[in-house]
């Protein structure tokens, strides 16, 4: 079955991205498969490299990375969110003549459009948020 | 139809709201502060009751034992499902609806 995921709430706020990361692996571990990340709202600050939890926490941005990583899962950000939020990728930063950007590994910048048409295209969308 | 349901009832009117709404022979899912509704002694319990006489409640495991609530103390008839359960949850039912 094909899934998609959507997550509306920031890294280490209440347990949203935590419970859709979860959501995730499981989905993945049972041969489903899950055709996007979206991010949307405060949900675009999973996607930044810069966070540094402390050390016996857990990373969110990165483990996302890596399961997107292992799994070639499509991790989303919602450009007009992240544009608020500060959260830039390379084009981002030129087009926005910015001095540095912060986009995570595995996560890229794209429209609303990509929400509708995971919702579309997936068998279920299940959303995490607050 | 899938219910989840994330918060507490201490704190908001989701799960009284997504029981009157909710048809028979769906399912709600407590996950998150939601589990708090699980409580056979808490604020939902009799919320809950009624959801069961013809609709299915679960509850995450996993988000319990993070809040320190033993199985035991949930009412009963609501099972407790793992990660993998939700996923399978997801997949009986034709579409998810987070009560957020």
């Amino acid at each position: 079955m094909k899934f998609a995921v959507l997550v509306n709430e920031g890294p280490y706020t209440h347990q949203a991205s935590d419970s859709a990361f979860h959501f995730t692996k499981a989905a993945i571990e049972q041969g489903h498969r899950v055709i996007r990340v979206f991010f949307y709202h405060d949900g675009v600050n999973n996607g930044t490299r810069l966070t540094t939890p402390p050390q016996d926490d857990r990373h969110i941005a990165n483990r996302w990375g890596e399961l997107a990583q292992e799994h070639d899962l499509d991790l989303v950000v919602c450009v007009a969110a992240a544009q608020r939020r500060g959260v830039v990728d390379e084009d981002e930063q030129k087009r926005n003549s910015k001095d540095a950007n912060n986009i995570a590994d595995g996560f890229r910048i794209s429209g609303l459009g990509q929400l509708i048409e995971a919702g579309i295209q997936a068998d279920r969308l299940v959303t995490f948020g607050d | 139809m899938l219910h989840v349901v994330n918060k507490s009832p201490f704190e908001k009117n989701c799960l009284e709201s997504c029981a009157r709404l909710s048809q028979a022979g769906s399912c709600i899912l407590l996950i998150e502060d939601g589990v708090y509704g699980a409580l056979a002694d808490g604020e939902a319990c009799e919320v809950v009751q009624t959801c069961l006489e013809d609709r299915q409640v679960c509850v995450l495991g996993e988000d319990l034992q993070a809040r320190g609530i033993e199985p035991d103390r949930i009412v009963s008839g609501v099972e407790v499902v793992d990660y993998a359960g939700f996923v399978k949850l997801a997949v009986e039912h034709p579409k998810v609806q987070s009560w957020l």
